[in-house]
């Protein structure tokens, strides 16, 4: 049986059963996972924003806690996802056995990565949605256009669970997971217009990062939120996302199956 | 006390229409099954056909090819070529609807070590649609089955090999499976733990299940199997009922005999058939007595032991004592 890395895979309301299965696991233990989300922004808060912020004057017009702010957010929204679909599928796929244990049921594998990539995105809602209350409180982002992070995070969350899901897919191992963590999502975090403009990398990086850095986009929009200054981007953007993460969705779906059903 | 009724009230909400389907054709046909990886074939071409009702068992050294043939039932591993039905439905076409109607307790524990033994039956009922008012009384029903009421809210980590087993025999049941697929069901476990899970083997082949099961122990498919094959590099070398083959293949008896020239040559005076393994001669015989007492009387031998030849017997004779990896 020959299925190509583009093949359309058929679903049934079904992959909520496996978004379920995640989300009972995450509840169980929410106080620890509500936690990063509540902490984090005031960590990068105080030690960038209001301690390294302060040597600067203004950035693109406004104070440098106003500038990370939005960064911040979609930093979350790209961690909580990758992360979640890469560590932590891969412990489900490869060690628990979870996988295994779903597919002998009516679900097919197609609908339990599908399941999982709806999970990973429902991470980055969950997150982006605790954070916004935290830096809000220091009067950081206009109210209430940032609440449209809400609903985006969820499209940006998936995108970044379906690029976890690929390298999933192919890693050899565990460990091997350490390569796209520190080649890929660690230069996004610094160079994706995250802690400075986008304009200040040569110009080729510049293309490079809009190419091929999703965060980038990301950025560009929760500061579009943020700020409540929509930029003639802001479309552009979002057709990247969609188009970006429906490929990269396809090609998890298959990429897993491949590995897994031999 | 064990529950020898449980699921019986189950069972009873299966509609007679289901039941009718399952009545007309066999349960399992598989006509030349083959399942190959790129040069290695796994399954090369095997035939059989499992009845309604029948526990049917498939014996094998390591790597004979009983696991890829059980995921090509379950659905979960394509076929290569040949043809394979699970209640009349093709497994490449209609994996959802035999899906549906299997029960699986596979080789590798994969209990979900993120729940409690309760919540892993409430979870895998989830991807059955079972209407979760009806799951809970089914749930307690299960645990009393399998003898884990007390550890229902335990997690996984904390029960033993046994218990483990046991709970993955409760979530295979969830279903209310008319087929129950059983890959090595008592690997690894204490003699209790065994003798336990065959008890619910039995009680749920009574309940008109039908039960495929892998295993290497023979003692175990003896006791179990009203059916069995025997395979070996994919192939499939002898099918039949327990009994039967070991009387087929070897006779009512053994009689086993220190090796040495003068042994091999009485017995080859007396034309008994035997083999030899390392040191020691095994003869196949339905009458003990007069080989012990010619190996005694003709060759003045020390140690002989006489036993009721067993499927091992076959299964070593068949497939031969070289180790397997």
């Amino acid at each position: 049986m020959s299925r190509g890395y583009f093949t359309v895979p058929k679903l049934s309301s079904r992959v909520w059963k496996v978004w379920s299965r995640n989300r009972s696991v995450f509840m169980k233990t929410w106080r620890v996972n509500f936690f990063p989300p509540f902490v984090e922004p005031l960590l990068y808060l105080f030690a960038l924003g209001f301690g390294l912020g302060r040597y600067i004057e203004l950035i693109e017009g406004m104070s440098y806690p106003r500038f990370i702010a939005p960064a911040l957010i979609a930093i979350s929204i790209m961690n909580s996802a990758f992360f979640e679909c890469t560590y932590g599928s891969y412990v489900r796929m490869y060690y628990q056995k979870t996988f295994d244990a779903i597919i002998a049921t009516p679900l097919s594998i197609e609908e339990v990565i599908t399941g999982e990539l709806l999970w990973g995105a429902t991470r980055s809602l969950i997150y982006a949605t605790i954070m916004l209350p935290v830096i809000a409180a220091f009067g950081l982002i206009e109210l209430p256009d940032s609440l449209l992070i809400i609903p985006f995070a969820f499209l940006a969350g998936f995108l970044f669970a379906a690029i976890g899901m690929c390298f999933t897919a192919i890693t050899p191992n565990i460990n091997a997971l350490n390569y796209p963590a520190f080649l890929f999502i660690t230069p996004m975090f610094l160079f994706s217009g995250t802690f400075f403009p986008l304009e200040l990398l040569p110009q080729p990086l510049q293309y490079f990062a809009l190419a091929a850095l999703p965060l980038t986009h990301v950025v560009g929009i929760t500061r579009s939120l943020t700020l409540a200054e929509p930029s003639g981007f802001f479309v552009l953007h979002l057709v990247w996302i969609c188009v970006v993460s429906l490929v990269l969705f396809v090609l998890a779906v298959n990429l897993m199956r491949r590995r897994l059903i031999v | 006390m064990y529950s020898y009724t449980c699921c019986a009230a189950i069972y009873e909400h299966v509609s007679t229409s289901q039941r009718e389907v399952v009545a007309i054709a066999p349960v399992i046909v598989a006509e030349d099954l083959r399942k190959q990886f790129d040069e290695f074939v796994a399954v090369d071409n095997v035939s059989f056909t499992v009845e309604e009702g029948e526990v049917f068992g498939f014996l094998g050294p390591n790597g004979a090819g009983k696991t890829t043939t059980m995921k090509m039932i379950q659905c979960v591993s394509p076929k290569t070529s040949g043809k394979l039905t699970v209640f009349g439905m093709d497994v490449t076409t209609q994996p959802r609807e035999i899906k549906q109607l299997l029960g699986v307790v596979p080789q590798e524990n994969n209990l979900d070590p993120d729940f409690t033994v309760f919540e892993n039956l409430l979870v895998y009922s989830r991807y059955f649609d079972r209407p979760r008012a009806q799951v809970e009384n089914m749930i307690a029903e299960l645990l009393d089955f399998v003898q884990l009421r007390e550890k229902q809210d335990k997690p996984i980590e904390q029960l033993s090999g046994g218990m483990k087993r046991r709970l993955i025999l409760a979530r295979a049941l969830i279903n209310t499976p008319r087929l129950l697929i059983l890959d090595e069901p008592t690997i690894g476990l204490d003699p209790q733990a065994r003798h336990l899970i065959w008890d619910k083997i039995k009680s749920l082949k009574a309940q008109g299940i039908t039960v495929v099961l892998t295993t290497h122990y023979m003692d175990e498919a003896a006791r179990l199997c009203d059916r069995l094959v025997i395979m070996d590099f994919g192939r499939i070398l002898v099918d039949g009922k327990p009994d039967a083959l070991v009387s087929e293949y070897i006779g009512t008896d053994i009689v086993d005999a220190e090796h040495n020239p003068r042994v091999i040559a009485c017995l080859n005076r007396m034309g008994a058939k035997y083999d030899v393994w390392g040191d020691t001669v095994r003869v196949y015989t339905a009458h003990p007595q007069d080989v012990i007492a010619a190996l005694l009387n003709d060759c003045g031998l020390g140690t002989i032991t006489a036993r009721a030849a067993t499927l091992e017997d076959v299964f070593l004779k068949l497939t031969g004592k070289k180790l397997r990896e």
